[in-house]
């Protein structure tokens, strides 16, 4: 019953998208208040309604309604509350039910807080967030219905894939959509605008906040990813270059860019057109995210739906909404006039510098991502483009981003001199080389990342400190505190990048690995560390087996940690996963895993020490955290009256 | 008939249990050993999902892991353990596709977007400079001001 009501209400939910679609945009056209505002009720109802959905497949998931075919094909009576309710969205029809969950969110988040909007711009905004809202319902309904019965229920589910049930994944998937689908707002923004055929510095101010949401969720959602793949793979690697991270990936790139070039539209009403197609691009690559995992075109991990139809589907859907823009933008672009004048050096010119770096990079991206696949197209070659390849073409235009970015960040508006916007960076580069010749010194190995990684994380760190040190004129602590939020959060997230530089470098150049039988009471040394294998037992988990070592690790005769690294098999689905054991620290993690049992009636160990890996997601943190603290700057809390005076004495085209 | 293995294959080898590298595959030459590392990141395993015979549990990473050993031991250099493998799997192996023929746009495609994006870059802030320079008054902007001027005189 509870299921064919979130059935009914999902159905119900395309029928008010269609009409959240089409009324408001007509209405826009033909001027009718009336029609433009029924916008607003829409996209609450469309929510409303969606919430409705979600909650009743959530219900058929707590209570193991195994006569919900989905329910039974991802869920099992002993499977854990949390991960009850995390397997709604651990599989595909469910991701995609919370995907435009969100969606409708995010439209529904417009329609309250637009109120200051133009009335022809939020009814626009709203109507395109509708059809999208319909094509991805439509692909639901049509496709990936997650409410089909079973006629006899049987008795237990096949439970979820064990990989995903863990903390990690649970909550990855949603910060990954809440990214995804928040930049469906700066779409819809976008082509809005197009329509309108006006952009300015209100519609940036706008638009702004919602991509710094949008890439904020993206970061927490790709560290949430990699750290998971780091604890949970077993051999602590973070990133892979695997096409489905490369699909939130080029997202994330584009959306940076996107929040960088807003700035400039904002503050300077130039790069307007500019701007206008990464916001098409950044969704578009959202889109092609979603395609990529959920058609399986590209095999990867990742994809536990694969299906043709699906893909065939979604790719229609991004033909149709980044198609139909960019025509848009081919005939409507030519209207926004740049207004400010800039010299090449210039605040304004290092941003355009930072726009090309992400966009190409992302680019870079997107054809190792596709190149396989092009390969087999034309030529019948079936090749593979995997991390030697990324690490060499992508990490070039990193190293020039972080060159410049402290740099560019501290240039005045307008009209700047290198020379000058240098000299409050002298600090921090002195500081800079420092770190590089100690890392130099420290060094035993023949790579080049430690010093090249390590030396340009500190020059980005002391950087943003020495730009805010700046920013207050020499005045003193006082001042600091009375900064923008805005300086802050941008001090914060560019000293972010800083640190994730450090960890990914340190990480990779410095990691000592040591593989090994053991035998119980047996010791083994690595790194200055001494791992004593103290016995290993066979553990009854709530749905698996676990089979758990206990290890001790001293250091100069000290007790460091007692570990427990553990081997699980999920009886359900037959299927082995490994919990490695890890003793974080701030400069370094220790981190074990149990293997096999040996015929000699040792075990297979392994053990590494990870210098700087909790730097990797201190940095993302720190990005993401930067981004909150911006988005609370009083512009965007206050800027409600001022924005609409401002609208009020643009004349109209 | 050959894709269904090729799926049971990888369903088997999906998400096993950790340990890739096992302890009696160790080389005693460090030095070999982290060559052979080296190597083995590079390589696909042929039957895995976008894992390299170094990550993976499949028995065939395995044999490839210790073939790669056995060439290394015998003096070989990695270029020629590697088109060893490539010989017999296809460029299928590689992870890092050899910059000839096609695969050389794949491999230029950064530096070549990267100078079209600096290119129209820099058109585009010539242009903004050049803009600098007043754009002097229209007739009709003309004729509006002094209509206005006049206005204010007269109040």
């Amino acid at each position: 019953m509870v299921a064919e009501l979130g059935h009914f209400a999902l159905i119900l939910a395309l029928g008010v998208a269609l009409f959240q679609t089409v009324v408001p945009m007509v209405g826009a056209y033909r001027g009718s208040p009336a029609w433009m505002d029924s916008a607003r009720p829409a996209a609450i109802a469309q929510f409303g309604l969606l919430a409705i959905s979600f909650a009743a497949l959530t219900q058929a998931f707590v209570t193991s309604d195994f006569s919900v075919r989905l329910v039974y094909e991802n869920s099992h009576t002993a499977k854990p509350m949390l991960y009850k309710i995390t397997g709604v969205w651990g599989n595909h029809e469910g991701s995609m039910l919370l995907w435009v969950l969100i969606l409708a969110l995010f439209g529904a988040a417009a329609a309250v807080a637009g109120g200051n909007l133009p009335p022809s711009l939020r009814a626009r905004v709203l109507s395109v967030q509708g059809a999208i809202g319909v094509a991805f319902l439509a692909f639901i309904i049509l496709t990936s219905n997650p409410f089909l019965r079973f006629t006899n229920p049987p008795f237990d589910g096949r439970d979820l894939n064990p990989l995903l049930q863990d903390p990690g994944l649970a909550f990855h998937p949603p910060f990954l959509y809440l990214g995804y689908v928040g930049l469906s707002m700066s779409f819809s923004f976008a082509v809005a605008a197009l329509i309108e055929g006006r952009v300015d510095a209100a519609w940036a101010r706008w638009v702004r906040p919602w991509t710094l949401a949008a890439w904020m969720f993206l970061t927490v959602g790709i560290a949430l990813g990699s750290w998971w793949a780091y604890y949970e793979l077993g051999w602590g690697g973070f990133w892979f270059w695997d096409p489905v991270e490369n699909a939130s990936f080029m997202p994330w790139l584009l959306a940076a860019a996107l929040l960088h070039s807003a700035i400039v539209v904002e503050k300077r009403e130039s790069l307007k057109s500019w701007t206008i197609l990464l916001a098409i691009m950044a969704f578009g690559f959202s889109l092609i995210g979603t395609f990529i995992v959920r058609s399986g075109v590209i095999t990867s991990v990742h994809s536990f739906a694969s299906d043709p139809a699906r893909g065939v589907f979604i790719l229609a859907i991004l033909a149709f909404f980044v198609g139909g823009a960019l025509t848009l933008y081919a005939a409507r672009a030519g209207a926004m006039t740049a207004k400010g004048v800039f010299q090449p050096v210039s605040r304004e010119g290092a941003l355009v510098l930072n726009n090309v770096l992400l966009a190409v990079s992302a680019l870079v991206v997107f054809v190792g991502t596709m190149w396989p696949l092009l390969a087999e197209l034309l030529w019948d070659r079936k090749l593979s483009v995997g991390a030697p390849f990324f690490n060499k073409a992508f990490t070039p235009f990193m190293i020039v981003l972080a060159i410049v970015l402290p740099l560019g960040s501290i240039l005045p508006w307008k009209r700047g001199q290198i020379a000058r916007a240098a000299r409050p960076l002298a600090a921090a580069l002195v500081l800079a080389l420092a770190v590089a010749t100690l890392v130099f010194a420290v060094s035993t190995g023949r790579s080049s990342i430690a010093v090249i990684g390590a030396g340009l994380g500190a020059w980005l760190i002391f950087g943003a400190a020495a730009e805010l040190w700046h920013r207050t004129g020499s005045a003193g602590l006082g001042r600091l505190a009375r900064l923008p939020r805005a300086d802050w959060g941008k001090a914060i997230a560019h000293a972010g990048v800083g640190v994730t530089f450090i960890g990914v470098s340190l990480l990779t150049a410095w990691q000592v690995e040591d593989i090994r039988v053991a035998r119980p009471g047996e010791s083994f040394d690595i790194a200055g560390y001494q791992v004593t294998l103290v016995d290993v037992a066979e553990v009854q988990g709530p749905n698996y087996l676990s089979t758990t070592a206990t290890m001790r690790v001293r250091r100069d005769g000290r007790e460091v940690a007692v570990m427990h690294p553990e081997k699980r098999v999920y009886p359900v689905q037959a299927m082995p996963t490994t919990e490695a054991a890890i003793d974080g620290g701030l400069f370094r993690d220790l981190y074990l895993v149990i293997g096999d049992a040996q015929a000699d009636g040792g075990w297979a160990v392994r053990a590494y020490v990870k210098p700087f890996a909790f730097w990797i997601w201190l940095g993302s943190g720190l990005m993401a955290v930067g981004g909150l603290v911006s988005l609370t700057d009083r512009r965007y809390r206050v800027a409600a009256g001022a924005r609409s005076r401002r609208l009020a004495a643009v004349p109209a085209e | 008939m050959k894709r269904a293995g090729l799926i049971l294959a990888l369903m088997l080898s999906l998400g096993s249990a950790a340990l890739a590298v096992q302890p009696d595959e160790v080389l005693d030459d460090p030095a070999l050993e982290s060559r052979a590392r080296e190597i083995s990141q590079k390589l696909r395993c042929p039957v895995c999902q976008g894992e390299n015979i170094d990550e993976s549990n499949a028995p065939i990473s395995r044999d490839l892991r210790l073939y790669v050993r056995e060439r290394l031991v015998d003096g070989d250099s990695n270029d020629e353990v590697i088109d060893a493998v490539t010989d017999r799997f296809g460029e299928f192996v590689l992870f890092e596709p050899r910059a000839r023929g096609g695969n050389l746009i794949l491999w230029l495609a950064g530096p070549i977007l990267a100078l079209i994006g600096l290119i129209i870059a820099w058109s585009f802030l010539r242009s903004r400079r050049e803009i600098a320079a007043p754009v002097p008054l229209s007739d009709a902007e003309r004729s509006r001001l002094d209509r206005l001027m006049e206005d204010d005189t007269r109040a």
